[in-house]
């Protein structure tokens, strides 16, 4: 507050005057915040919940052609073991087909194994196409049928309300067929 | 009270108690003046306005039987479903409490939504109602938030995948989207933390939506109740004491109610849930046809229909948007229908579009209702541009535009010469009609 705000008669009492109420005011919003954080932050992921964020799978069992769905985080991760065709039709895609542009070799480490969470990334749901005879949709890879999106074989979203392709959790290869998700 | 009985012992007993409390805490007058003989009404309400006194009693019905459910209920991910069909099979009456219970959230929708129509119809949100209707809106929002939360503690298919997308709707507001939808999870999927806040909220919002509703019976008695007329009360003779004459319409109204909802309570318990809830919810599957209940299907049918992205806004946040907005735009009616005269009695165009409206949000429940592709996926979004078409342009130009029939002078009016003006003729027909 410059004096030249408050000219004349009161003098600069006014302004400190201002400057005292801005000043208490700031502090109290400051420390309702304060105060209010940890009542928010209490809703956040616990420790206990954070401490499950790796999980281990030996992908030796799998097949080709099949696909298993773990549990990473409370959250389903599919894991298919893609054929050389599902490669190619994959990788034959041009990039200005997709509503979500990505190439499949930055989605996989191994084009044989493609690992991503299985939930459709509109609203939740887990797509259908897993097992044998579910669904694939129209791109032989998944189909949500909550409100129908189609995947196609990289997990990209190519029709329907989904705005991108299914997400690729941080994983890595421990040694030949171990993977650590998270 | 009762001065001329003053003989019996017990009365002026009573009489003198009363008299005592009134002086140090005038409670009595304070009733007398909400719902008694201090309390005037105008002289013509209808039947329409009984439901503001039944959404009243299912509140009252929905908190009762929810705090003996809650004596019984487990929120744990892994006893929430059986201690459910425990309340349903073994403890005595559960059966009873909870199909009351959950009924009685779907006819606590009912009431309130012929409430809301009420309201629209006759212009109960108009000057100097605003704040009235205001914080009606902001009572269906909380029984919206309610009816949720409740809807989830079940624990069934229906519960979790609700839960599930509804929260992720949140997903679609830029930038903090999946940071507040891990926020509101208490974890990275809809898990034991999710359940156990939304149990919490459950129990908290009944008691916010009373706050709320003594605040909106306290704004409805500044001026009192709108009528079918749409005009102001100027005096004794448009007025009757609220006790006994609508104490005695509303009780009516709760005997028909109360027939109706045990009818439904007692023969068809279930005729409004879903049977994929009567499976134990299981992350890692999603049930084929995904509906919410049905008082939320207009809303469903509206965020789906958006498949197409505008600009830089995609599908799923135009549609999120529009959903919300479809709420929340009732809070702004006040100032979109800019119309002098309240009752659509008198409002020749108005009336029409009224019952389109009507028809427009069965519509879009019947879409709501059924997969998201063509043809309903058409229904749909003809549906949803025309619901924001009647509030955001049909209300504004019909404000300008229509000639409203001439207004009697008073409510008392037609009555005292012998019922002959056409207002008053016409008024009951049409009201047995609809």
């Amino acid at each position: 507050m410059a004096d030249s705000a408050n000219p004349g008669h009161l003098g600069d009492g006014e302004a400190r005057r201002d400057f005292l109420y801005l000043l208490t005011g700031a502090m109290g919003a400051i420390g309702t915040g304060i105060v209010a954080w940890p009542f928010i932050h209490s809703m956040n992921p616990s420790a206990e919940v954070l401490a499950l964020s790796s999980t281990e799978v030996d992908l030796s069992p799998i097949e080709e052609g099949m696909a298993i769905t773990v549990v990473w985080q409370g959250k389903p991760v599919f894991i298919r073991r893609r054929t050389p065709e599902e490669i190619e039709d994959a990788g034959k895609v041009a990039l200005d087909d997709l509503p979500d542009p990505e190439s499949d070799k930055d989605r996989v480490q191994k084009p044989e194994w493609l690992v991503m969470v299985g939930i459709c990334t509109h609203l939740g749901c887990i797509p259908k196409g897993q097992r044998a005879g579910d669904p694939k949709g129209e791109f032989g890879g998944w189909f949500c049928p909550c409100h129908g999106s189609h995947y196609d074989t990289s997990g990209r979203i190519r029709k329907g309300p989904a705005p991108r392709n299914l997400d690729i959790p941080p994983y890595e290869f421990l040694d030949g067929n171990v993977i650590r998700i998270g | 009270m009762s001065d001329g009985k003053a003989n019996n012992p017990l009365v002026r007993m009573v009489g003198g108690t009363i008299k005592w409390i009134e002086y140090r805490l005038p409670i009595f007058s304070f009733i007398d003046h909400a719902v008694g003989r201090g309390y005037p009404s105008p002289r013509n309400l209808s039947y329409w306005w009984n439901f503001g006194s039944l959404a009243g009693l299912a509140l009252v019905i929905m908190i009762m039987t929810g705090i003996m459910l809650a004596m019984q209920y487990t929120p744990h991910v892994d006893y929430a479903f059986d201690s459910v069909e425990r309340i349903m099979r073994d403890v005595n009456y559960g059966w009873l409490l909870r199909y009351l219970h959950t009924n009685g959230g779907s006819f606590f929708f009912i009431v309130v939504y012929i409430h809301v129509f009420r309201g629209l119809y006759y212009g109960s949100y108009k000057e100097p109602r605003e704040l009235l209707w205001i914080l009606g809106v902001a009572l269906l929002v909380l029984m919206m938030m309610g009816a949720f939360t409740g809807y989830v503690l079940p624990w069934g298919q229906m519960s979790y995948w609700a839960a599930t997308v509804i929260t992720n709707l949140f997903s679609a507001i830029p930038l903090v989207g999946d940071w507040i939808v891990t926020w509101l999870w208490g974890g990275f999927a809809v898990d034991n933390p999710t359940l156990n806040r939304f149990y919490a909220l459950h129990y908290l919002i009944p008691f916010v939506i009373v706050g709320v509703v003594l605040l909106h019976i306290w704004a409805l008695h500044r001026f009192g109740s709108n009528n079918p007329l749409g005009i102001d009360t100027k005096g004794p003779q448009d007025t009757i004491p609220f006790h006994p004459y609508y104490t005695a319409k509303d009780a009516y109204g709760v005997g028909v109610f109360l027939l109706l909802f045990t009818a439904v309570v007692f023969f068809a318990p279930n005729l409004m849930a879903e049977p994929e809830n009567y499976i134990p919810a299981n992350p890692l599957v999603t049930p084929a046809h995904i509906v919410p209940e049905w008082y939320f299907l207009p809303y469903y049918a509206i965020l789906r229909s958006v498949t197409f992205d505008i600009w830089f806004l995609s599908a799923k946040l135009i549609g999120v948007l529009l959903m919300f907005g479809s709420v929340l735009i009732l809070f702004v009616i006040p100032w979109l229908d800019r119309s002098p005269v309240r009752s659509a009695k008198f409002r020749p165009i108005y009336k029409q579009f009224f019952w389109i409206l009507l028809a427009d949000c069965v519509v879009l429940g019947w879409v709501g209702a059924n997969p998201a592709e063509p043809p309903y996926l058409y229904f749909g979004q003809a549906a949803t541009a025309y619901y924001f078409f009647h509030f955001l342009i049909l209300l504004p130009l019909l404000s300008f535009f229509e000639r409203p029939r001439p207004l009697p002078s008073s409510i008392s009016e037609p009555v005292l010469k012998g019922g002959g003006t056409p207002a008053g003729a016409a008024a009951k027909p049409m009201e047995k009609a609809r």
